[in-house]
């Protein structure tokens, strides 16, 4: 592909392709970081700013983009390409896009380079940084932090598109001719993020951060490493000092958090799974180890089971007897794992005897729930709280939080909780005075800074007064009387129609 | 020459009107703006640098790039606003459309006066729809954000075609192409203006024409 550009030109031509390629990396990366961004207009011009737009350059990742470049520029047949994938706290990656700047043979000779391609150029870029928020990765990156974090990769070469899944979408950013080609900027974007949707928001230990050293391995000749979409000061991670850029700082805000959050709450955070807190705490949180032997010393009805099969109940029989230096067992029981689906499946497997003991295995419902509690009885023997037992005493098989019990649960002290007005008296002078009453000792917390140490706290958390919405009154009416009532309620909201009609009104 | 026109329809909540409206105005202006020129002598130039900054919509899922001047945030912000005031008062079907428009001025000899030359016109037709419930406004969030992505791509497409676009000026006839009024962006010369239209299409008689600028003192 001859052309007839003086050496200037081509010169000229060839900075202007390396400087674009440079400055659509920067787009893209600082698209993906997670937070808005902006830079200032200035009316002078600096002579530093390429394109005539403020675009900052993230040091990190113009070294990268170099290094992928290798001193070449994208011709036909070598185009750069950025990748943009998602990996999520377990480790799991998916694509999400892959930028191209490719170059094709269509040529046009006739056009200034100095003048028509650089602002053809500039205008591209404009274009890139209105499709960069356009595209379905820029609404997750900005949602990346403890539950995944966004990576970019840059390679030079060939086009890889398999990663994209099936019935990718593509869209063009623009074209630019030049005497040499025709550049061309598409993005080709994943449109089935299915694998997201089951996993994304569900609570997982956070990641615990993605570090530059942290190669992903890549099935594709090419294997540049992965870099999180987020900026960090220069010579932080791997030791390389990059030309600074001191007006980095001002766009480039950290983006996400890779600290672990503040361990999820004790009991009552509204997971279904607390149900069985002797169970699953030995997996749930492997650092609080008080959560295991709560549900023995609140609410009164913590009964262990004699014939213990699995290591978490062995630990349970101990809880009368916890002391603190029994939370290393309890952190080693052989289904530990913070995954409570896993615990849950464990807890399937054992086969205690229930027919020893009085115990109660309740279900635990989210706060504010109105709905009847299931008990089963196992045994004809007085039952604690009989009288909160409802009609219908089956199991909801169908529902994936209630396990069929095999073995006996141990009341959840929120269960105590929930009927504590009339069980008040009932729940610390039942028959069954297995256990002894021991201090309640949280491992690792101090008491001797608050005038209430957390194991006060602990326990009084456990007992918050009763709703007023799942007192018996409501728990025992029928759904027949709901449904009565319910034509009374209807009548005197058509009644008052017109004034709803007008409070809409001013809301608009 | 033959003025380009491209047009735009969106569906939007009444409340969603002022963001839509900013989003695709603001999405033009980035491509149809430069930075400030400062000419020097020998008939040669050099141009100031353009930032960019993200806003999100309140309204909408949605976030679009507008070029960094609170001079010309504001201006559109004015004038959208007046359009969506007329929007709510027409008391129609709440079918509206905005113009902008690119032109030239082109001097005449006295006692004519310049002419305005319009290279370009966007034109965003916007039909205000009402929503009865708190699901239904929450899908249309999306829904409308998913639409705003569309027409910021067709927008960006049409770019792209790198038409017709008036010849860099010098600076004796530099305000007869760019709009060099404000301080740190130089876009091109442009008005803006909108109509309530009823069902049919036509105009009715809150037809309103409101300019940003003195550009047309006429």
């Amino acid at each position: 592909m001859e052309t007839d550009l003086n050496s200037q030109d081509r010169k000229d031509l060839d900075k202007f392709i390396k400087f674009f390629a440079l400055k659509t990396v920067q787009v893209i990366v600082q698209a993906r970081l997670g937070e808005k961004i902006c830079t200032r207009s200035s009316s002078s011009p600096t002579g530093s700013d390429w394109f005539n737009l403020a675009i900052k350059d993230i040091p990190e990742v113009t070294h990268e983009a170099k290094k992928a470049l290798a001193g070449q520029l994208p011709a036909v047949g070598r185009s750069m390409c950025v990748e943009i994938s998602l990996k999520t706290s377990e480790g799991d990656s998916m694509e999400l896009e892959i930028w191209c700047l490719e170059m094709n043979e269509k040529c046009d000779k006739e056009i200034k380079v100095s003048y028509t391609v650089y602002n053809r150029l500039s205008l591209l870029l404009k274009s890139l940084l209105a499709i960069t928020r356009v595209t379905p990765a820029y609404r997750l990156s900005r949602k990346q932090g403890h539950e995944f974090v966004i990576l970019y990769r840059i390679y030079f070469g060939e086009v890889q598109l398999n990663g994209l899944g099936e019935g990718f979408q593509t869209v063009r950013v623009g074209t630019v001719g030049t005497p040499v080609g025709t550049i061309t900027l598409s993005c080709a974007y994943r449109i089935n993020l299915a694998f997201m949707s089951t996993r994304q928001f569900e609570r997982t230990p956070p990641i615990m951060g993605i570090i530059i050293d942290h190669f992903v391995d890549r099935p594709y000749p090419s294997s540049s490493p992965m870099h999180p979409c987020n900026y960090r000061t220069a010579g932080e991670d791997t030791g390389v000092t990059y030309p600074s850029v001191e007006d980095s700082q001002e766009v480039c805000t950290t983006s996400f958090s890779t600290s672990p959050p503040s361990q999820p709450a004790a009991l009552g955070v509204g997971s279904a799974d607390l149900a069985y807190p002797v169970v699953f705490a030995a997996g749930l949180n492997a650092t609080h180890p008080h959560q295991l032997m709560v549900p023995g010393k609140e609410g009164g009805i913590a009964l262990a089971p004699n014939q213990p099969t699995h290591g978490a109940q062995a630990d349970q029989e101990r809880l009368a007897l916890y002391t603190p230096s029994d939370g290393a067992h309890c952190m080693a029981t052989p289904s530990s794992s913070e995954d409570t689906e896993t615990v849950s499946n464990s807890s399937e497997g054992r086969a205690s005897p229930h027919d020893v003991l009085e115990t109660i295995f309740v279900r635990k419902v989210g706060a504010f729930v109105n709905k009847p509690i299931n008990q089963v009885t196992l045994t004809s023997l007085d039952i604690p709280f009989a009288m909160f037992a409802p009609k219908n005493l089956e199991l909801e098989d169908a529902d994936p939080m209630v396990n069929p019990p095999e073995s006996p649960e141990t009341e959840s002290p929120l269960q105590g909780s929930l009927h504590s007005d009339g069980s008040s008296g009932g729940s610390n002078s039942n028959a069954h005075d297995d256990f002894v009453m021991i201090d309640f000792k949280p491992a690792f917390s101090k008491d001797d800074i608050l005038p209430m140490d957390l194991g006060t706290f602990y326990r009084e958390f456990q007992n918050p007064p009763q709703l007023s919405s799942l007192s018996i009154d409501i728990g025992a009416q029928s759904m027949a009387e709901d449904l009565d009532s319910l034509q009374e309620k209807l009548a005197v909201h058509e009644k008052n129609v017109r004034e709803f009609d007008a409070f809409v009104e001013t809301l608009q | 020459m033959n003025c380009r026109s491209e047009v735009l329809e969106v569906s939007v909540e009444g409340r969603q009107v002022e963001e839509a409206m900013l989003a695709v105005l603001h999405t033009v202006l980035l491509h149809r703006s430069t930075g400030k020129f400062h000419y020097k002598k020998e008939g040669t130039y050099s141009i100031g640098t353009v930032g960019t900054q993200d806003v999100d919509c309140d309204f909408i899922d949605f976030t679009y790039v507008r070029v960094s001047s609170d001079e010309l945030d504001r201006a559109l912000r004015k004038v959208v606003g007046e359009f969506k005031d007329a929007l709510r008062n027409s008391g129609g079907d709440g079918l509206g459309q905005m113009s902008l428009e690119f032109y030239q001025k082109k001097k005449s000899r006295w006692p004519f006066s310049d002419e305005c030359i319009p290279w370009e016109v966007w034109t965003v037709k916007v039909h205000v729809v009402a929503l009865a419930t708190e699901q239904e406004r929450q899908i249309c969030r999306e829904k409308v954000g998913e639409k705003l992505c569309e027409k910021i791509i067709n927008i960006v497409e049409v770019m792209n075609r790198h038409e017709y676009l008036p010849k860099m000026p010098t600076q004796s006839e530099v305000d007869n192409v760019f709009d060099t009024g404000l301080r740190d962006v130089q876009p091109y010369l442009y008005k803006i203006s909108f109509q309530i239209t009823d069902a049919l299409g036509t105009s009715v008689t809150t037809t309103m024409r409101r300019l940003i600028k003195d550009t047309l003192a006429l």
